[in-house]
């Protein structure tokens, strides 16, 4: 029974959170590995193509890898997602004297989102603008005429990681205080925890921001395999068998910001899988069309 | 059921700690209300809840369902003995630097610490001690009075005081050093020991800095480091064990250097060498004090850590055998500064002195060698053994 996970290194802990990781699979009998890649996109096709067993993806990756699998006929199995990935929810925040009071007063404004790729600042977010009736264009585009138009500024850091690198997201926080008046933005986009995050740490003070506009509730990250195993479903086992009390997991749960692991769910993932068709980001198929997206 | 009112107070401005505080008093399961009139108070709530292990109930008034995995980082943890008693037997390398008593997360890692053993280090006066030690610390600056008008000492006199100032910063400086190492290797459970042997070190600097300065106020050069006398503090530095090497340096040699400061003290020709050695000597009373203490309390929890002691005063001896021992400069500096002048009569009052101060010398040795628990005729063959380099 061996099995070999693929896991994108976003930040130097991911190599220490599965080194850990292996050791106590490896202690619990499971002949386990893992890989890191510096991107979602060649991890997806990867776990397609069978080159790996499980990918811990995001929920961009998901899609993808549901859409390609889908269209080539290769089976994937949901193993398990962390307790923090249950029920997320982005928001469209504005500076508290803002004279916009409704989504619909964003029309010919500018919204800072994160990177090209995150579902969390960009993505979603987006999709919420369109829902209400408004019709966000890149910047490029040029200034947007009378109507529904809404100017996205994008904050592209660390594209590739679908989102998890935060960097984007907080400098669209910021941009909403920038001292430039050419470098302010009237509203900027962010999921529920960086909202308090960015509270605490101050880089939005307490009682700066109105929040203007929120998503549904859906759900993030998600562990998938390709087909089934006897190795597969002794993974799965294992995780979700992971203690917090247990004083040798518990820094590696603390580091990869989970309690424990759930059993999977696909049902959170609606509302993404509309933002990707809204926004050309993936095809039907699974083929990566979004425009100047190179990981 | 149980509820909290946060009025404005957001959770990005510290109104987790009311939540958190309210939840602390839950069962998993069990459910608390919360309410308050920051605008953001459910997005935030939420947002709390799941990163901190609860289930967030949106419907109606905001709720938290506190989850079973939160309290359970306390699950095996324990007490890092116990704050006001005394020291566990052995303490635990799990418990690293956490304080004596405190409730201490499992994980992280183990200290290595080389002592961690209570009859290995310990001895029942090291607190008082060490509340002593913090009460009669002293600042060099203002201690001495530096300041004092010179008395003329003649050249000779003052030749052999700063021969022997600067044999005292050598000594000084080797007893700085041991503390310092033992302390590095001591389990921080044993506190008082590792207070204690940090004050002793800082004794040490201040003796130091006193000697230093007292051979430097003539304004001439300091004088000479005999290689056996070197050789007879690198033995104290080898010793590799806690108890062997407290006992060769404290009981042994800083009890001998009681007496070799209060002659010092008795014969200075000047008012600055009496205060600076007598200072000195106050310190190092405490430092034998605990030197002596814990051998003794090592010794009556297994009699034969004697055999052990006695073995590492003959195989000390044994290596210094070849050498000189002490610097002959140094002996003949303790004659002339009791003798106060080269005159033949005043020569044979000084040499009588220094026979008369290493008598007394032994008589402390045996003395405390008694109080560890050596039979007399043995404390008698130890004292001898004693290193002639007196530290
Ligand atoms: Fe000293
Ligand atoms: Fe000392």
């Amino acid at each position: 029974m061996n099995v070999l996970l693929g896991a994108v290194a976003y930040d130097q802990k991911v190599v220490t959170i599965w080194n850990g990781f292996r050791t106590w699979l490896r202690a619990c009998g499971l002949d386990f590995d893992y890989v890191l890649y510096s991107n979602y996109e060649r991890q997806v096709e990867d776990l397609v193509n069978g080159r790996i067993d499980v990918a811990w993806n995001s929920p961009l990756a998901w899609v993808r890898a549901r859409r390609l699998a889908a269209r080539r006929g290769v089976p994937l199995t949901p193993l398990t997602m962390r307790d923090t990935d249950c029920d997320l929810r982005s928001v469209i925040v504005v500076r508290s004297d803002s004279a916009v009071r409704s989504a619909s007063d964003l029309a010919g404004r500018i919204v800072a989102t994160g990177a090209v790729d995150s579902p969390q600042a960009t993505l979603l977010p987006l999709s919420l603008l369109r829902s209400l009736g408004l019709s966000p264009g890149p910047e490029a585009a040029g200034p947007c005429g009378p109507g529904a138009g809404v100017t996205v500024r994008r904050f592209d850091v660390g594209v590739g990681l679908h989102g998890d690198h935060i960097g984007g997201e907080r400098d669209a926080a910021r941009a909403l205080f920038a001292a430039d008046p050419a470098g302010r933005v009237d509203a900027a986009c962010m999921v529920d925890s960086n909202l308090l995050l960015f509270g605490r740490e101050g880089t939005l003070p307490a009682g700066s921001v109105r929040v203007l506009a929120q998503t549904p509730l859906y759900d993030h990250c998600t562990m998938t395999a390709h087909g089934a195993s006897p190795g597969i479903a002794r993974l799965g086992e294992l995780l979700l068998g992971m203690d917090y009390a247990d004083a040798a997991l518990r820094p590696l749960l603390d580091l990869e910001g989970l309690k424990e692991w759930r059993p999977p769910r696909l049902s959170g993932y609606a509302p993404l899988e509309r933002a990707v068709d809204e926004a050309g980001f993936y095809d039907a198929d699974g083929e990566v069309t979004a425009a100047g997206y190179r990981p | 059921m149980a509820a909290v009112d946060l009025a404005d107070l957001g959770l990005d401005e510290g109104g987790h700690l009311l939540v958190a505080r309210a939840v602390a008093a839950l069962a998993p399961g069990e459910r608390l209300t919360v309410t308050g009139r920051h605008p953001a108070l459910r997005l935030h709530l939420a947002a709390w809840c799941r990163a901190s292990g609860h289930q967030f109930a949106g419907d109606g008034t905001p709720a938290v369902v506190k989850g079973g995995a939160a309290d359970r980082r306390w699950a095996g943890a324990a007490r890092a003995g116990d704050a006001a008693g005394p020291p566990e037997a052995r303490a635990d390398q799990r418990w690293g630097l956490a304080a004596r008593g405190a409730l201490v997360e499992a994980g992280g890692p183990p200290l290595g610490a080389h002592w961690s053993q209570r009859e290995h280090v310990w001895a029942d006066i090291a607190p008082q001690l060490y509340a002593a030690a913090a009460a009669s610390q002293w600042d060099p600056a203002t201690a001495v009075d530096w300041a004092a008008p010179a008395v003329a000492v003649p050249a000779d006199i003052e030749r052999a005081v700063v021969q022997l100032m600067t044999y005292l910063v050598e000594n000084e400086q080797a007893a700085l050093v041991i503390p310092a190492r033992l302390l590095s290797q001591l389990h921080p459970h044993y506190r008082e020991v590792m207070q204690l042997l940090a004050s002793q070190a800082a004794d040490e600097a201040r003796h130091v800095e006193v000697f230093t300065r007292r051979a430097l106020a003539s304004g001439g050069p300091l004088g000479t480091s005999s290689a056996g006398g070197r050789a007879s503090l690198q033995t104290l530095l080898d010793e590799p064990d806690f108890t062997t090497a407290s006992f060769l340096l404290s009981v042994l040699g800083e009890g001998t250097f009681l007496d070799l400061l209060r002659f010092i003290a008795d014969h200075a020709p000047d008012r600055v060498t009496a205060d600076v050695t007598t200072l000195a000597a106050r310190d190092e009373a405490r430092h034998v004090a605990f030197g002596v203490s814990h051998a003794a309390h090592l010794a009556a929890c297994d009699r034969s850590y004697l055999g052990t002691l006695r073995q590492a005063v003959e195989r000390r001896h044994a290596a210094l055998q070849d050498t000189a021992g002490l610097n002959a400069e140094v002996f003949d500096s303790l004659v002339l500064l009791a003798a106060g002048s080269w005159a033949p009569a005043a020569i044979r009052h000084g040499w009588q002195a220094v026979r008369d101060l290493r008598a007394r010398m032994d008589e402390g040795r045996r003395r405390r060698l008694a109080y560890i628990g050596f039979p007399d005729d043995e404390a008698t063959e130890l004292s001898a053994l004693h290193t002639r380099n007196f530290m």
